[in-house]
């Protein structure tokens, strides 16, 4: 078995396919650097990332790739599962191998595969824009803090500021400990250094919080217990659609 | 904000929640300049989903419940005795705009209940629509209700502000219109469709000569029925539907399963729960039309005029026509791939485009995610054909599909309890 260690970034997972190929020695295993080797290990190489080559690769995975396959192997990346990157080389070594694309071979394990966390990843990024709930703050910005499953919040953030474009507001992802700031002009990514301080439960301390935002959300919460049919009371679909592990941060679930 | 706004908001919710509709799709429309909102299309953003699994995706009200009409299965006819109020209109564009600010909602569904006449009802929806959409800039999803009776004009002014517009036809037949609500006929109720049709068509052809022309209503036009209040069989509901989908401007009909609200009107059956399997089989026949390049007499017919409750309209048309399998996945055409029970749209396509490369097993086409439990009696593919469907007959793929039905307990029975010393 062959190893290699790099740094787990996406142009270090792209350095070690050029290394590969120069070596003519491929990977069954990426491992970040420093861990321990494993057993049963013939070769391990320990790659260094250097952008010349991560470019040169990325230019041509992107000639031999579509629009669409393009944004699958970057959007697929954000999902930060454990295996992922051994995944995406062997899916851009056979991109690279085949004289045709393999975007459609569907009968491919890793083609499958990966259009699966594509699918899972865009579902994240569209839950982002169904569940964050925006809470207005006293000086007037909106605030939603929310922990989504993969990293999606720059899949989403256009969204939100392209719809909400004349005020300004906060997302920010409570499990990565960062966020995007709109400020009618432009996006830049932040770190609140006082997150406990401000948010209890996945709601704005009332000192921070505009003095009509708890009337809003009281009013959120009558309107969407009205709407439901009490005759066609449905808890599993419910769950279904709307996950558990969203509620933190639903307002109307409180 | 004043205390009554909740109250209002409560009752004119509750008015409005037998309404089946909330899509919020069919425009994409990205934010103007000093406008708040967007929307995205494709498959809209549902934004929360209440206790009954339905999805809230726009902010579901009424204007005011009052109405002058007394039809027999609606919660707010003149004759029951129930809380009425109305919003003002700043009152609502005001809660409007602070939910969709806070991502709550994807935009307004307004409906409203019949004040005076339908004209002067119509006008006040189209009001708070125009103050939205010109005094707020608000660029989400508006769906207006149109009144049936309205005026051509109104309807007019109403698709240049709404996305969609709606009129609902709740009844199929007309002679179960003319005896629960007497005050409306079919043609109230056709001639806002035709309307709402005609300027959609007048819209298109003047955007042609000049790209700045105003949209009318660019998602189309939905409609309602219910079903299980009035005798009409599934064929009847299945012919409208498809009628109404050959007008350009129909995106969707809905079906709402009837809920008892009037219980003391004896020209209403009164039902214990409301028809919630037949209502899922409508929604899979609509499908199967919209979707699945279905004709309406595939579906049913004269010799099979309702759903069967027991199995989906595909598998039960698949086993009406066990002539025409099992189909060759990897040689068969796309059409005929989705008429093959267990199959979707989507693998439906994954298997079109995969098969390219190599032949499609078992193996494969489950892994893409096509429902092998179903499809395996109608399919051969690159192994050696299992038992199809012409081996087994229809009748017993049939009784292989059918869920079974857990043994209920019979509380009558005396139980002999071996503990007992």
């Amino acid at each position: 078995m062959n190893v290699f260690f790099y740094d787990k970034s996406f142009e270090g997972m792209l350095t070690c396919l050029f290394e590969a190929y120069r070596l003519k020695d491929f990977p069954e295993q990426l491992l970040v650097t420093d861990t321990p080797i494993p057993l049963f290990c013939d070769h391990h190489y320990t790659i260094v990332t250097e952008e010349t080559k991560s470019d040169r690769v990325w230019k041509h995975v992107t000639s031999k790739l579509s629009a669409m396959g393009t944004k699958e192997v970057a959007n697929c990346w954000l999902s930060e599962l454990p295996d992922i990157d051994i995944l995406l080389f062997r899916y851009l070594r056979k991109t690279i191998d085949s004289p045709r694309s393999i975007e459609t071979n569907f009968a491919d394990p890793d083609v499958l595969l990966l259009s699966k966390i594509y699918k899972k990843v865009s579902y994240e990024a569209h839950r982002l824009i169904q569940f964050a709930r925006f809470q207005k703050t006293a000086d007037g910005t909106y605030f939603a803090p929310l922990e989504p499953q993969f990293n999606t919040l720059p899949l989403a953030i256009h969204h939100f500021s392209d719809r909400f474009a004349d005020e300004k507001f906060l997302i920010y992802d409570m499990k990565r400990h960062y966020g995007f700031y709109y400020d009618m002009k432009s996006i830049t990514e932040v770190t609140l250094t006082d997150e406990e301080e401000r948010i209890k439960n996945g709601q704005l301390r009332t000192e921070y919080a505009d003095k009509d935002e708890s009337i809003y959300q009281q009013l959120w919460r009558s309107y969407y217990q009205t709407i439901a049919i009490k005759e066609r009371l449905n808890p599993r679909k419910q769950r279904q659609d709307m996950p558990v592990r969203y509620w933190k941060y639903l307002t109307e679930m409180k | 904000m004043k205390a009554d706004v909740f109250d209002k908001l409560k009752i004119l919710a509750e008015a409005a929640k037998y309404d089946v509709s909330c899509s919020s799709s069919g425009t994409v429309r990205s934010n103007q300049k000093g406008g708040v909102g967007n929307t995205v299309g494709g498959i809209g953003v549902c934004h929360s989903f209440a206790a009954d699994g339905r999805c809230i995706s726009l902010l579901k009200i009424m204007l005011t419940n009052f109405c002058i009409y007394d039809c027999a299965y609606c919660i707010n006819r003149r004759s029951n005795d129930r809380p009425r109020a109305t919003f003002s209109v700043s009152e609502l564009v005001d809660l409007t705009m602070e939910f969709y600010r806070r991502n709550y909602i994807e935009g307004l569904f307004l409906s409203s209940g019949v004040v005076r006449n339908p004209d002067y009802t119509m006008e006040r929806l189209v009001k708070v629509a125009k103050d939205l959409r010109t005094v707020h800039r608000f660029n989400g999803y508006i769906h207006l209700k149109s009144i049936p009776g309205a005026s051509s004009e109104l309807i007019r002014e109403a698709g240049l502000y709404a996305d969609l517009l709606s009129v609902n036809i709740e009844i199929p037949n007309e002679q179960s219109l003319q005896r629960l609500a007497p005050e409306k006929t079919f043609k109230s109720i056709f001639q806002p469709m035709q309307f709402i049709r005609q300027h959609a068509i007048e819209s298109s052809e003047e955007r042609k000569h000049f790209r700045s022309a105003p949209r009318f209503a660019p998602a189309g036009q939905s409609t309602q029925m219910i079903v299980g209040a009035t005798p009409e069989n599934d064929s009847d509901i299945l012919k409208l539907s498809s009628a109404l989908y050959t007008q350009h401007t129909m995106r969707r009909v809905y079906y709402s399963g009837y809920i008892s609200v009037n219980t003391y009107d004896k020209r209403l059956p009164a039902l214990k729960q409301p028809p919630l399997v037949r209502e899922n089989r409508l929604y899979q026949a609509d499908w199967l039309m919209r979707f699945y390049h279905f004709k309406v007499n595939e579906i049913v017919d004269d010799a099979y005029p309702n759903l069967d409750l027991e199995i989906d309209p595909k598998l039960a048309w698949a086993l009406r026509h066990p002539e025409i399998f099992p189909v060759d996945i990897n040689t068969a055409d796309y059409e005929m791939i989705l008429r093959i029970p267990g199959i979707g749209v989507k693998s439906a396509t994954l298997i079109c485009s995969s098969r390219r490369f190599s032949r499609l097993g078992f193996y494969e086409l489950k892994k893409i995610g096509v429902v092998m439990k179903k499809a395996q009696y109608f399919i051969v593919c690159r192994e050696l054909p299992a038992h199809t469907i012409n081996e087994l007959k229809p009748s017993g793929v049939r009784s292989l599909l059918v869920p079974t039905v857990k043994r209920k307990i019979d509380d009558g029975q005396l139980e002999l309890d071996f503990d007992a010393t």
